[in-house]
């Protein structure tokens, strides 16, 4: 099921040198081989079992995201509909999650998907990160509008992305994009980001 | 750009969404009796009103749920989005 760790690549695996350019502005990096799940929930009564596996409340509000530390390290569970959710754990979980959260649900009506071939994961930061992701995203990043724990899925420069935000003050942002289109965007991030590459940091 | 209000995730711009016709049409109760023009008058025939118009949508790019909106066709204004198992409302 899951490829072996030695041969595999990531999509976006060679970029490195390419986002490295971007600092200090903006530091953008792949996280890759992140387990993904796609949980589906329509009997909210099962809610209180899927995230005590977890150790992360389900986000109840649309278009945030919930993160915590539980028995499976680090997760995040993005809202992604009024009964769908993306559970991002660490690498190497999916298999261990999905039967986890399967026993959860029990047999009541509801879904665990194993997607964490289908996207990639970005990490963008920095003082002008918001700038960057503005050149082609017409969602308001502004801390006032998206605070933290902001989950928005829209276009990035045409490219379907779900949109995290980590830290909204700092300007902390996780961007996951299908593989396919993933070296389309990382193309047009470091060309965007190509008129921050002068940016200094300001002495104190 | 025309703002869409979706149901869930608030305001989006238009391109993130899908267009799916009338809104409220019924699937034939008795299909299996209907003669060929009511068929076809129920898989092509729509109503094209000058003025409010009740539509389904879908947020294709965003939260990919499916939606009812009334829109004047004279003014593309949306008078009102709301989930599909909610009622039309009214709107002057």
């Amino acid at each position: 099921m899951t490829a072996d760790i030695a041969t595999r690549r990531s999509p976006l695996d060679g970029w490195t040198s390419r986002f490295t350019e971007l600092a200090p502005a903006v530091r953008l990096a792949e996280r890759p081989f992140l387990a993904q799940l796609t949980l589906r929930l329509t009997d909210t009564s099962r809610a209180a079992a899927v995230s005590r596996v977890l150790g992360v409340e389900l986000p109840e509000t649309p278009c945030t995201f919930s993160s915590g530390t539980g028995p499976h390290g680090p997760v995040e569970v993005a809202w992604l509909g009024p009964d769908e959710y993306l559970v991002l754990a660490q690498p190497g979980l999916q298999r261990t999650l999905e039967s986890a959260l399967r026993e959860a649900i029990g047999d009541t009506h509801g879904a665990v998907v194993d997607v964490s071939a289908q996207r990639t994961t970005l990490t963008l930061s920095g003082p002008r990160a918001r700038d960057l992701l503005a050149h082609g995203c017409a969602i308001d990043l502004h801390p006032s509008a998206s605070p933290i724990g902001t989950c928005v899925q829209t276009l990035l420069a045409q490219a379907g992305i779900i949109l995290l935000v980590r830290d909204a003050d700092a300007g902390e942002f996780v961007v996951l994009v299908r593989a396919s289109f993933a070296t389309y965007l990382a193309a047009w991030l470091v060309d965007a980001g190509m008129e921050y590459r002068e940016y200094r940091e300001q002495p104190v | 750009m025309q703002l869409i209000p979706c149901p869930w995730c608030g305001p989006r711009e238009e391109v993130e969404f899908h267009y799916g016709g009338q809104a409220h049409v019924a699937y034939p109760a008795e299909s299996a009796a209907l003669s060929d023009e009511e068929w076809a008058k129920f898989v092509f025939f729509r109503d094209n009103p000058r003025g409010p118009f009740a539509e389904r949508w879908s947020h294709a790019a965003g939260c990919r749920r499916w939606f009812n909106a009334v829109r004047d066709t004279r003014s593309y204004e949306l008078l009102a989005v709301y989930r599909p198992d909610q009622e039309r409302p009214v709107t002057t």
